[in-house]
């Protein structure tokens, strides 16, 4: 009995992923089927796919500076937070991963406290810390406030990837007289490039993906996309398929990265552990 | 692997140091400055010592909120894990299946939150919602704008959608660090399905559950734009979670004692909690 079952169970098992995956796209199918119809279609008729298939939608939002200026404001602090959580989490991730310090247990505890710490907690008190700098509806104000959860998860990330780079190929490298900024860049960095590359993806998506600071933070000059679409819900204009191609094209830029780090993902998610 | 000793790895962390301090320490403090004081307006302040604190222990509102966001993640925990295992257990291990399946799989996981809201907002819509017409057809009243039960059954199956990914992500990426070694010999021991799970899945799962599990648990915990995109906290109060609340007491009613207090309160959870991950993740990377 065992021998038959076990084959069966195994031929069928196929049917576990593919069933979940259809479950995952079936709210996105519907998303994209409605961005393609006018809202006037959307309204009155129910149909699984658009019987007057239209870009206007997609029109709207590319030729109206209110839509798009929301992704070129959105990919602009997202870049820039990249870039910074990155950067400076480079030289500490290698310090955790090498080196013991005064005090360095807690410190790394004290950066997992802040990838832990709820938005709403800080969303008041960053407006008035960033009111005070005259830094309200800049991009750099948004980049910098999600460096407080980027910054520990990068350093995190890159700490998992560096302590899986033996310890020898430094001491080598400094017994051959490399000077440690000229080993960091030219050795140690193109070791890591993996790691660096997941830590910079999460970094992006994470800052993609959190509306409230940003929302906080902006008005008008540097309002993220995702706040864009809140406006327009509460305006009761409710051009619904505006506002599902506008969702498509948030969907987008993480399905287009995606690809390159999906063996990689998980590490990334369990903070470099695994 | 042995570190030495050198205090002056502080200066490589100087950087994030002053970063994340300018992000975190001056609005803490800004908000503990707020917790203990009472005001008029007109930037007059007094000392109002502990009475914000109690005021927010006292209240049915803080321990109903507190109550709705255990609940919903105890529920959300029950259904993701075990799905989340199932589905790694039967994700193909090798072929052109294993990218095709990853990258799906994440898709869900890099959609901006409020737009994950938006999505399962319009699918559930009676009127104009795939979900909620067909719902409807089938005979089944279903309307998460007016009914408690139907929003929380939404913002359970968003969750679901949302994150369980994440569960499968981690578990597969335990499952494919076992030696196809482990699998031959259990097959001539000639061991059970079961056994095989049991003993051989299960404890190379341990870690990778484990983060998946604190993970699930602390975000869950802090959930905030998806249900305000779907409910927005109604119908009522019935999925009101802490977050939801606080951005209510600071920014809508701008009660910032109230508010101050409670963020410490809530941030003081999550510091526990932080603490009880780091030290499994600690312990569990000593034993390897």
């Amino acid at each position: 009995m065992m021998t038959n079952k076990q084959p069966l169970s195994q031929r069928l098992s196929w049917l576990v992923p593919t069933l979940y995956i259809v479950f995952l796209l079936l709210p996105i199918y519907w998303l994209v089927n409605m961005s393609f119809k006018e809202t006037s279609e959307i309204l009155s008729t129910f149909s699984l796919w658009p019987q007057n298939p239209t870009l206007r939608n997609y029109t709207v939002i590319f030729t109206d500076p209110s839509w798009y200026s929301g992704y070129i404001n959105s990919i602009t602090y997202v870049v820039l937070n990249t870039l910074i959580s990155v950067t400076v989490a480079l030289p500490a991730a290698y310090a955790f991963s090498r080196y013991r310090f005064l005090g360095d247990k807690h410190l790394f505890f004290w950066l997992l406290t802040n990838r832990m710490a709820p938005p709403a907690v800080f969303a008041l008190p960053f407006f008035q810390l960033y009111s005070a700098f005259g830094l309200i509806d800049t991009h750099i104000a948004v980049a910098i406030a999600h460096c407080l959860f980027n910054v520990p998860l990068a350093v995190w990330i890159l700490e998992g990837f560096m302590s899986g780079v033996p310890k020898e190929i430094d001491e080598t490298a400094y017994i051959d007289g490399y000077s440690f900024p000229r080993f960091f860049v030219k050795i140690f960095v193109p070791l890591i490039a993996s790691g660096i590359g997941v830590a910079a993806f999460f970094c992006f998506m994470f800052s993609w993906v959190e509306l409230l600071i940003a929302r906080t933070l902006t008005t008008t000059d540097a309002k993220p996309i995702a706040a864009t679409m809140t406006r327009t819900v509460s305006a009761s204009g409710l051009d619904w398929g505006v506002l599902a191609a506008a969702g498509v094209l948030t969907i987008i830029p993480g399905a287009l990265v995606i690809y390159f780090v999906r063996n990689y993902i998980a590490k990334g998610f369990a903070l470099g552990r695994v | 692997m042995e570190k030495t000793w050198n205090n002056k790895a502080w200066f490589m962390v100087l950087p994030v140091l002053v970063l994340v301090a300018f992000s975190a320490v001056i609005p803490l403090m800004t908000v503990v400055n707020y917790s203990v004081q009472d005001t008029f307006g007109n930037n007059e302040f007094f000392w109002a010592g502990t009475d914000w604190f109690l005021d927010v222990l006292e209240s049915d509102r803080f321990w109903d909120a507190l109550t709705r966001n255990l609940i919903f993640s105890a529920i959300i925990l029950a259904i993701e894990i075990p799905l989340g295992i199932v589905i790694a257990l039967n994700m193909p291990k090798k072929g052109i299946g294993v990218p095709i399946c990853l990258v799906l799989m994440a898709l869900p996981l890099l959609i901006p939150w409020n737009v994950v809201g938006t999505i399962w907002q319009v699918f559930g819509r009676v009127d104009i919602g795939l979900l909620g017409r067909t719902l409807a057809t089938l005979g089944i009243n279903y309307n998460y704008v007016q009914n408690p039960l139907d929003a929380w059954v939404t913002l359970i199956i968003m969750d679901v959608w949302h994150w369980t990914s994440l569960v499968v992500l981690l578990c597969y990426a335990g499952l494919v660090s076992i030696p196809d070694a482990y699998y031959q010999a259990a097959k001539i021991d000639g061991a059970s399905r079961w056994s095989v799970f049991r003993y051989i899945q299960l404890p190379k799962m341990k870690r990778v559950l484990l983060i998946a599990f604190l993970l699930r648990f602390m975000d869950s915990f802090m959930i905030y734009t998806e249900p305000f995109v779907v409910t927005g906290g109604g119908p009522g109060n019935s999925t009101t979670f802490l977050s939801i609340d606080l951005v209510k007491m600071a920014i809508g009613q701008f009660d910032l004692g109230p508010a101050a207090a409670l963020s410490i309160i809530y941030f003081l959870i999550i510091l526990l909690l932080s603490w009880i991950f780091y030290t499994v993740m600690t312990t569990s990377d000593a034993q390897g």
